[in-house]
């Protein structure tokens, strides 16, 4: 029961600096504003399917969210540990009876509220507007609360990813760096490089077998993959994304890779923490 | 190593690598007993603090916070700790530092607010950490290591930095706090900063326990020389050195050094100079000619 109350306390601790810090706000009206500019700006010459509005920006956010929201969940995260090493505040910590997994554990849990609180906010604003202006059916509904609900996993995975990041240095400005480098890396040069060898392949065996798994392996393109395949439309799809129809795997296997990707981050972060002198 | 102790260490050696930190290092601490770890930069008083934390496995020897080994529960509930350098989340303020640590150490935030009038900065509970000054940060690192009346107290150069008033207030809190059972081990550069409000000094150099005492006996078993400087009437310095011996300085006055118990009999050959003394000034080895005399550094001035 203690320990249950230890790691409230360090959870509450974190949100309460969410808010104090602003990350909340801006995080919030990042979220609002792309879904807002993507629904209004990006499919506004589908005029003819109006209440396919919905369904339609669903689709094009997952492509938005694949980068924003695993930075703004680094940027929550990524101080994490190196943070309270530099400021001297993990010798405190560690010196009462909290131990590092409930530090691990409660931190994680306190990003990850007001990560799923602004995505929340943000994504429900976006989506109230929409469809109070072009109207909603159920598919554009089930698919805002699927693209909404798995933004929040894959927001979990990279809060992982960065509290792991930041166990290995003793810096913030490390943490920084390789939190940026982590980004860099699985949200925009890893496709890259997929993309490059398809070409190169031109239809050979990589292309049919290997390349799937590769996309399918990476946390953002799986959550991409995984909405975009259960979204019945005829809406554009270009590059990586035309394997959304064409994956050799249960769609389910998507959430089962982020899933993955949670638990190997927070076990990572946890060994890490686990081996620091503070 | 007596149920007594609160803390024991027994011939502790902790090692980096090749780097011996701490080397053979034992020592207990009572409870209601301040003592003082004094040693410079990279003596191993630091090391030693984190090993009590149970941040470090030594390399040999034991350790035990009341019976307990260092880390465990037992251990982490009996100690509380407060470094030199810690800084406190900015956008908090002073009652929400302390309203955390209170739940980490599963102590009713309620019972734990009035510590912030113990340390003094009442006034600045509701205000945001960011806007205290540093006596007041490590106020309010105090209060926090104040919490839930910890067993033992391990404050790692607690007042460096700190002005004068400050410094003088955070040990009568500590005084309080000994009187009321809690054992107190802080580390420090400086033994004059100590003086009178430590019970017990034990002096690391290089990792090794070079002296361990009540400053008084430390003082006497130095057996530093008293220097008393003579200074001669108007033209009479050669015959007041010629009496006295010892050594000129400055033209017109003479210092000669002698062992504490042969103050009196100095003094009374000074008398039989009569006229000849304009001036006396007798000088006592100060605490940090015992300090450095103990940690192995020879002090200029100090003849013999």
């Amino acid at each position: 029961m203690t320990g249950l109350d230890r790691m409230a306390a360090v959870a509450a601790t974190e949100f309460r600096l969410a808010f104090r810090n602003r990350w909340v706000l801006l995080a919030t009206l990042a979220f609002t504003l792309f879904a807002l500019a993507l629904a209004f700006l990006g499919s506004g010459p589908s005029g003819a399917l109006k209440a396919d509005a919905l369904t339609l920006t669903a689709a094009s956010l997952s492509t938005l969210t694949v980068y924003l929201v695993p930075l703004m969940a680094l940027l929550v995260s990524y101080d994490s540990i190196a943070g309270e090493i530099e400021r001297g505040t993990l010798a405190l910590v560690l010196a009462t009876p909290l131990k590092r997994g409930e530090l691990v554990v409660a931190k994680f849990c306190g990003h990850l509220a007001v990560l799923a609180l602004a995505i929340g906010i943000g994504y429900g604003i976006a989506g109230a507007v929409i469809a109070g202006v072009h109207g909603a059916d159920d598919a554009g509904l089930i698919a805002w609360a699927r693209l909404l609900s798995t933004a929040v996993l894959l927001g979990a995975v990279f809060i992982a990813l960065g509290m792991a990041l930041s166990g290995l240095p003793r810096q913030t400005g490390t943490a920084a760096a390789l939190a940026i480098g982590a980004w860099l890396i699985l949200v925009v040069l890893y496709d890259l490089a997929l993309l490059g060898a398809v070409i190169v392949d031109q239809g050979g065996i990589f292309t049919k077998t290997v390349f799937p798994a590769l996309v399918l392996a990476n946390p953002g393109d799986a959550f991409r993959l995984y909405n975009l395949a259960l979204i019945e439309s005829n809406a554009p799809i270009a590059g990586l994304d035309g394997l959304a129809h064409t994956l050799p795997f249960p769609v389910s296997s998507a959430l089962l890779v982020l899933v993955l990707w949670l638990v190997a981050s927070l076990a990572a972060a946890w060994a890490l923490t686990r081996r620091i002198r503070p | 190593m007596t149920d007594a102790t609160i803390l024991s260490v027994d011939e502790l050696t902790i090692r980096f690598g090749a780097v011996t930190a701490v080397d053979g290092v034992s020592l207990g601490v009572a409870p209601g007993e301040r003592v003082a770890l004094l040693g410079h930069n990279g003596a191993g008083k630091s090391t030693l603090f984190k090993t009590v934390l149970g941040f470090l496995k030594p390399a040999g020897g034991r350790l035990s916070i009341g019976g307990a080994a260092p880390g465990s529960d037992a251990a982490r509930r009996a100690v509380s700790y407060l470094p030199e350098q810690v800084v406190f989340p900015k956008a908090l303020t002073g009652a929400e530092v302390l309203t955390h640590f209170a739940r980490l150490k599963g102590v009713a935030p309620k019972a734990a607010l009035p510590l912030l009038e113990t340390v003094g900065i009442a006034d600045a509970a509701g205000r945001a950490v960011g806007t205290y000054s540093k006596g007041m940060r490590q106020r309010l690192g105090l209060a926090q290591a104040l919490i839930g009346t910890p067993r033992l107290l391990l404050l790692d150069e607690p007042t460096s930095g700190l002005d004068p008033v400050s410094r003088r207030e955070f040990y009568d809190v500590l005084e309080a706090s000994a009187r009321a059972g809690t054992a107190v081990l802080l580390s420090s550069h400086s033994l004059s900063e100590i003086e009178n409000r430590i019970d017990r000094i034990a002096i690391l150099a290089k990792g090794r326990l070079r002296a361990e005492g009540a400053l008084a006996d430390l003082s006497r078993r130095a057996g530093l020389p008293i220097r008393i400087r003579v200074e001669a009437a108007e033209g009479r310095v050669e015959a007041v050195h010629a009496r006295l011996g010892g050594e000129r300085v400055n033209g017109r006055s003479v210092v000669v050094t002698c062992r504490a118990e042969d103050k009196v009999s100095a003094l009374a050959r000074l008398a039989e100079l009569g006229s000849d003394v304009a001036d006396i000034d007798i000088a006592l080895p100060d605490l940090d000619d015992v300090y450095r005399h103990y940690s192995g550094v020879t002090a200029q001035g100090v003849v013999q």
